[in-house]
């Protein structure tokens, strides 16, 4: 009885706070102007994205610098819908001014709002998919990754610039203002606060999808990855497939971003597709604190909150503001900041309990961690606890056990490749 | 040791990590939301009142009674900020005059200044913030016609006012934007006509950056020529900032133009210009005429590189009226005896002066009132570069054609001028060979 007490208690003080964050959110515009309201609701889209990259980079090691080309095609995706939308009857204005005449054929089924949803989110998964397997299967790892994704950014970008007839160019597809949702204008309060509603909810939803294949064993494995790829490799499991699966997933997450970004802010251009966005939302993360899903949320929330104070009240010189602050969370609090302030609970609790502070890695999921180093911690830390060490939370004792398993039987095999 | 640890775990099983990470969060988040909710709750009731009845008594719609916010959003960071930071100073000089000789019906003039970062999202945002959290009675600013389409649905749908100071393709109007830059019938139709009636040009070759201001004055040039008889030489693109022009100079060799419209943007301009004086060219053997070079790109180009070639604008910092002598002399001592003006620079200082004398004649600062002023009166005004008189059907301005030639200092000087100023003509109607084109754009 008391055992299920306490695990209710628990439950409660895990996902407690967890609805009530929610709920707040949910219940924001009552109190928030529209201006604020529809500030929030941009940014909301944001973090959705920051947790996608912290699912991939804090967890798996894997700095995709991609994440702004996904994004933009699921927001291109959903643009198209609306664009079509506004346009009634005629062909999308820039298509006109670029010389078209007639609908290109593969803009015709996304007048289908269901077509394009789904398009928008499976077409940017299956690129992460495809690309993802031919990286991963390469075993190319670290720095070259990033850069191979942030090469594939700045090549469709270029390429969305030069397709003015069908993607609209530099400007983007803009000036959605007159499609209409239940005769209402998508601009308008009404059905502004139907999307930052859905941001929301879809937000709570993929952090609990994230969070859930963090606590899985899945999750074990990812982060197993990140500290020893070799290792896990050698226990018999397959990193290409664990990998891609991941890539896909944050691929499709930033995807789902886009499709909601873009009825909020109303417009989407090759700009947010580039290398300098992708980069920012590494910073988001980074800021935050990687590898705790939460500090990707914040993380997110904070610079563009923060930027958008400095730019209001110092326009001429915000963006040393912004600098500033960049750097003094990285030098200051390379963990980031929740990462930070975790690391400080975990510091004052060992201090009430009297825990020896050795022990502290138990719990702190130190989020800042060097990501290709994993072999030190790992040969140093007690053998019977190999590959997921760095799991740190109770029941990692349980996880190896399940990681190890496999050992036995697979790792001789696949020993020798 | 083994006690103590499981008692630890026993604790541990309240302080996992993800109630730790909620915790965190929560106490972040709530914050981040009171943070915002505060500075936005006397704003949200404040848009409750209808705007139109802060109209009709401009006194009740500003507390403080004596100053009333204008916005100003350009890029102040950014690839366009070069281009858009003289644009914002030149708007917050005639801010700064209009203000030291008594403000707009009895009530100071207070800029409100955003950065649009040269990033299109953003530009829609602050729009949407200047008039929705600042009030703000009118915004000047923009450049690109990307930030112009990017802001345009969020005046339209919040009932903003804008004054957008650049010359630009056209084919637009919008009860919410007043443009105080050229359109078509005032730059590129006449820049034609000019290469053809006075250069005697019988094929024109059409290059520009590959974005939709040259793609749609392309478009209206290629049925101006067809119209004409000339020869299409050949029609060419680069991405915006591209640097290499080898191919297309040789095409250029090749297709022996005797003339070039110049529709590029930016930092092209330098490296075009530079390769074409390399190759041999000079302005007697091919001349080019730009729309997007005025003096403060030619100091970029470097004078000697571009003397002699032709430009189409409105205004040239060597225009000869007094309004424009006291003009220059007062930009150069509030920003520097080395500033030039141009063209965009003086839209983005007599538009002050347009909503000005709107506002007195609605004596109103509502946007609806200054809209019905202007299809009501004739608003004219002494710009720099000329008389200026506000067509109230288009919101555009009656503006005089200017062709120019770029001299050996760096400066423009006129060589052509139309007689008096132009009707606008933004969907070019009643010319019978552009019918086609206003017809599909308009929606």
């Amino acid at each position: 009885m008391k055992n299920q007490n306490r695990t209710f208690l628990a439950l409660l003080m895990r996902w407690g706070p967890f609805l009530i964050i929610t709920a707040l959110f949910l219940l924001a515009p009552q109190f928030i102007s529209p201006f604020r309201l529809s500030q929030l609701g941009k940014f909301l889209t944001f973090a959705i994205i920051a947790v996608g990259l912290d699912l991939i980079w804090g967890y798996g090691g894997m700095m995709s610098l991609g994440q702004g080309l996904f994004f933009s095609l699921g927001a291109y995706g959903f643009a198209m819908y609306l664009k079509l939308l506004a346009s009634g009857d005629k062909i999308p204005d820039f298509m006109f001014w670029s010389g078209l005449t007639e609908l290109p054929w593969f803009w015709a089924p996304f007048s289908n709002p269901l077509f394009a949803v789904v398009a928008a989110l499976v077409i940017p998964s299956l690129i992460a998919a495809i690309v993802g397997y031919f990286i991963f299967r390469s075993r190319v790892q670290g720095v070259y990754f990033s850069i191979i994704t942030q090469a594939l950014t700045l090549l469709t970008s270029i390429w969305f610039v030069g397709q003015q007839a069908y993607t609209g160019g530099t400007n983007g597809i803009t000036n959605l203002g007159s499609a209409k949702f239940f005769g209402q204008s998508l601009l308008s309060t009404g059905v502004q606060t139907g999307f930052y509603l859905a941001t929301v909810i879809c937000l709570a939803l993929v952090y609990v999808l994230a969070r859930w294949v963090t606590d899985s064993r899945f999750g074990r494995l990812l982060i197993a990855l990140r500290d020893d790829e070799a290792r896990v490799r050698f226990l018999g499991y397959d990193p290409v497939l664990i990998k891609t699966l991941v890539f896909t997933l944050s691929a499709g997450i930033a995807a789902l971003a886009g499709v909601l970004f873009v009825p909020q802010v109303g417009i989407i251009s090759p700009a947010n597709m580039g290398v300098v966005p992708s980069i920012e939302m590494v910073i988001w993360v980074a800021l935050g604190g990687r590898g705790t899903l939460i500090g990707a949320i914040v993380g997110a929330l904070v610079v563009n909150f923060g930027r958008s104070y400095f730019s209001e009240t110092y326009p001429e010189i915000w963006q040393y503001f912004l600098g500033l602050l960049f750097v003094a969370v990285v030098l200051l609090f390379p963990a980031g900041i929740v990462g930070s302030l975790m690391q400080g609970f975990n510091w004052l609790r060992i201090r009430i309990q009297g825990e020896p502070m050795s022990d502290m890695t138990e719990y702190g999921t130190t989020p800042y961690r060097p990501i290709t180093l994993g072999h030190s911690a790992s040969n140093l830390s007690a053998p019977a606890a190999p590959a997921a060490t760095s799991t740190s939370t109770a029941t990692s004792a349980t996880a190896s056990a399940t990681v190890s398993s496999p050992s036995s039987t697979t790792a001789t095999a696949k020993g020798g490749s | 040791m083994a006690q103590k640890f499981r008692i630890a775990r026993g604790w541990g099983k309240l302080w996992r990590i993800g109630s730790l990470h909620s915790l965190v969060a929560l106490l972040l988040l709530l914050s981040i939301l009171a943070g915002c909710a505060a500075p936005a709750a006397p704003a949200a009731e404040a848009t409750e009142a209808p705007a139109a009845e802060e109209a009709a008594a401009p006194a009740a719609d500003a507390p403080e009674g004596d100053t009333i916010k204008v916005g100003v959003l350009h890029s102040l960071s950014g690839t366009m900020s070069i281009s858009e930071v003289s644009v914002k100073d030149a708007t917050l000089l005639a801010i700064d005059e209009i203000n030291a000789a008594g403000g707009i019906l009895g009530k100071m003039l207070e800029p409100v200044i955003e950065d649009g970062a040269s990033d299109w999202p953003t530009f829609a945002e602050k729009a949407r913030k200047l008039i929705q959290q600042d009030q703000v009675a009118v915004v000047f600013g923009c450049w690109t016609s990307a930030s112009r389409k990017a802001v345009l649905p969020v005046f339209e749908e919040l009932n903003g006012l804008l004054f957008y100071p650049v010359q630009y393709e056209g084919l637009e109007t919008s009860p919410n934007i007043f443009y105080t830059g050229a359109e078509p019938t005032q730059q590129i139709i006449p820049g034609v006509d000019f290469l053809v009636n006075e250069l005697g040009a019988k094929s024109i070759y059409l290059l520009g950056s590959d974005y939709v201001f040259p793609r749609t004055a392309n478009l209206i040039i290629k049925a101006q020529l067809e119209h004409l008889g000339i020869t299409l030489a050949g029609e060419e693109y680069v991405p915006l900032g591209g640097t290499e022009f080898s191919t297309i100079i040789s095409k250029i060799e090749e297709a022996k133009p005797d003339a070039i419209f110049n529709t590029l943007n930016g930092d092209s301009n330098v490296a075009f210009f530079k390769q074409f004086k390399d190759a041999g060219f000079t302005a007697e053997t091919l001349p080019v005429i730009s729309v997007s070079v005025a003096e403060e790109e030619v100091r970029g180009i470097g004078a000697e590189n571009i003397a002699g070639h032709y430009v189409s604008w409105n205004y040239y910092q060597t225009t000869d009226t007094p309004e424009n002598k006291a003009f220059v002399a007062a930009y150069k001592a509030a920003y520097g005896e080395d500033r030039v003006t141009a063209d965009p620079i003086e839209a983005g200082y007599f538009g002050v002066y347009v909503w000005k004398a709107l506002v007195e004649a609605a004596g109103s600062f509502d946007v609806d009132a200054v809209r019905a002023a202007a299809k009501e009166n004739d608003i004219e005004i002494a710009a720099p570069g000329g008389p200026i008189k506000v067509d109230g059907e288009t919101q555009h301005m009656y503006k005089t054609v200017r062709i120019g030639q770029i001299t050996d200092d760096g400066l423009i000087t006129e060589v052509w001028a139309s007689d008096g100023p132009v009707k606008p003509n933004p969907w070019l109607k009643g010319i019978d060979w552009a019918e086609g084109l206003a017809e599909g754009a308009s929606q």
